[in-house]
């Protein structure tokens, strides 16, 4: 039996089932993320001076995968676009490219920005001991400026505590890092005083230091800026009893508020991207038998397809700024 | 309504909107890039003005707000094509523009009852 208004347009409404149910499905997600964005001010207006972090993440890379969206968003109502007009091959060429788009922005994501934040360590430093690592944080030369505090180390972690979750990691970094300064010829102290890369002392952690903690008092480090700045061979000692919170991490979603909603949202995001792709694929595909039989039919699918899409892009706009600039 | 009249229906319907409507997609095309090319660009203002100080760290985020939301609403409007969507749909919208800033009003409400114990309080 045929279900009513499954292909045509009901006359009150002017709308066929599968659209309708597709705004409504939008309008919960719609809920979803505003109730994740919610929390989101809340975190940020709640976080003191200093504790949310600028300029963290890649703009270079957050942009690009900005664009492949905005490329995938136009690809996907050309493919519809042109089926409206009957031309399947052209969109079969429109929707594979929105699938590649799609592709491409979850291996940026997962194979590049993820991983790199899950090998980058941070500490949060004690209010008391902040004057303690001073030649890390410049607090004076902000403060002068009124700018934010820093209030914390971070870079590649080269020792950890023994007994600790990252003693390992610690040690294979530790490793690269003597390869590096091998190469350079630093290794003695031929060009200054040489890093300190393990200390005998098993409370302490020992950071390759980001520029930020490197140059704290350098002009260029005072604002975020466009261009990641490369790893420094400097190092930076931090007693874990100077460090704030029980459970110094990389910057996954336990290490601060700010990574607890990136992660949140740009992995649920990263899902609605992943099901649009297999979606698409599906309609790329073996899904295309329905054109055969009812090209209209599969038109709306597309249609309705597509507005999820836009939806997921539509997040993401909202995302990049908040997440990557601000 | 039987299967076959549904069938034929649809049919007719597919053949009219093909005819009708061919070079009206057809010139779409060339919008749908456009649009496509404007909200590159306005990527490309959102991450410039970022570098900007505007006086202080909020205004800074309502101006990229601002060309989010301008953004948001191309999207919308020509991709989602709600310029000229039914009232149905648009009926949708407002009851989620409804709920959705009670949503955020609900969050706001810390500003005058705060939460004890986050940070906030300690302002």
């Amino acid at each position: 039996m045929q279900i009513p208004h499954e292909v045509t347009a009901r006359p009150d409404t002017g709308l066929y089932n599968a659209k309708l149910g597709i705004w409504l499905f939008l309008a919960s997600e719609v809920m979803l993320f505003g109730g994740l964005f919610s929390g989101y001010i809340f975190l940020r207006l709640g976080a003191e001076p200093g504790y949310w972090p600028h300029g963290l993440l890649n703009v270079p890379v957050g942009t690009f995968n900005t664009a492949v969206l905005i490329l995938s968003s136009v690809t996907v109502v050309l493919a519809w676009a042109s089926l409206k007009m009957r031309q399947f091959s052209r969109y079969k060429l429109y929707m594979g490219i929105t699938i590649l788009c799609g592709i491409l922005f979850l291996v940026v994501k997962l194979a590049y920005e993820y991983p790199q934040k899950f090998t980058h360590f941070g500490v949060f430093i004690k209010k008391d001991a902040l004057g303690k690592y001073e030649q890390y944080l410049g607090n004076q030369h902000l403060a002068a400026l009124k700018l934010d505090p820093r209030v914390e180390i971070s870079g590649h972690l080269l020792d950890a505590p023994k007994g600790s979750h990252y003693e390992k990691v610690a040690q294979e970094n530790a490793e690269h890092f003597r390869h590096l300064l091998h190469e350079g010829g630093a290794e003695h102290g031929e060009h200054g005083e040489a890093p300190i890369v393990t200390t005998d002392d098993p409370n302490d952690y020992v950071i390759q230091l980001d520029p930020a903690n490197a140059n704290p008092t350098d002009p260029a480090n005072e604002r975020p800026s466009f261009w990641a700045k490369p790893q420094t061979m400097k190092t930076a000692v931090v007693q874990a009893a100077d460090i704030d919170g029980p459970h110094p991490s990389m910057y996954i979603p336990r290490h601060s508020p700010y990574f607890a909603v990136y992660f949140t949202i740009t992995g649920l995001h990263g899902l609605h991207v992943l099901g649009g792709v297999l979606i698409f694929i599906y309609f790329w595909g073996p899904g295309t038998e329905l054109y055969r039989r009812n090209p209209e039919h599969f038109t709306n699918r597309i249609e309705v397809v597509g507005l999820f899409w836009h939806f997921v892009d539509l997040v993401w706009i909202f995302v990049f700024p908040l997440f990557y600039l601000l | 309504m039987s299967d076959s009249k549904e069938h034929s229906h649809d049919t007719h319907a597919a053949v009219t909107t093909d005819a009708a409507s061919h070079d009206a997609h057809n010139m779409h095309f060339g919008l749908y890039w456009g649009i496509g090319g404007v909200l590159i660009a306005l990527t490309g203002v959102t991450v410039w003005l970022s570098y900007f100080d505007f006086g202080s760290r909020e205004r800074n985020i309502v101006i990229a707000m601002l060309v989010a939301t301008f953004k948001v609403s191309l999207v919308g409007a020509i991709f989602m094509h709600l310029k000229g969507e039914k009232p149905t749909i648009w009926r949708f919208l407002y009851f989620t523009a409804f709920f959705v800033t009670g949503l955020f009003l609900l969050t706001a409400l810390h500003w005058v009852d705060p939460i004890f114990g986050t940070q906030h309080n300690l302002h």
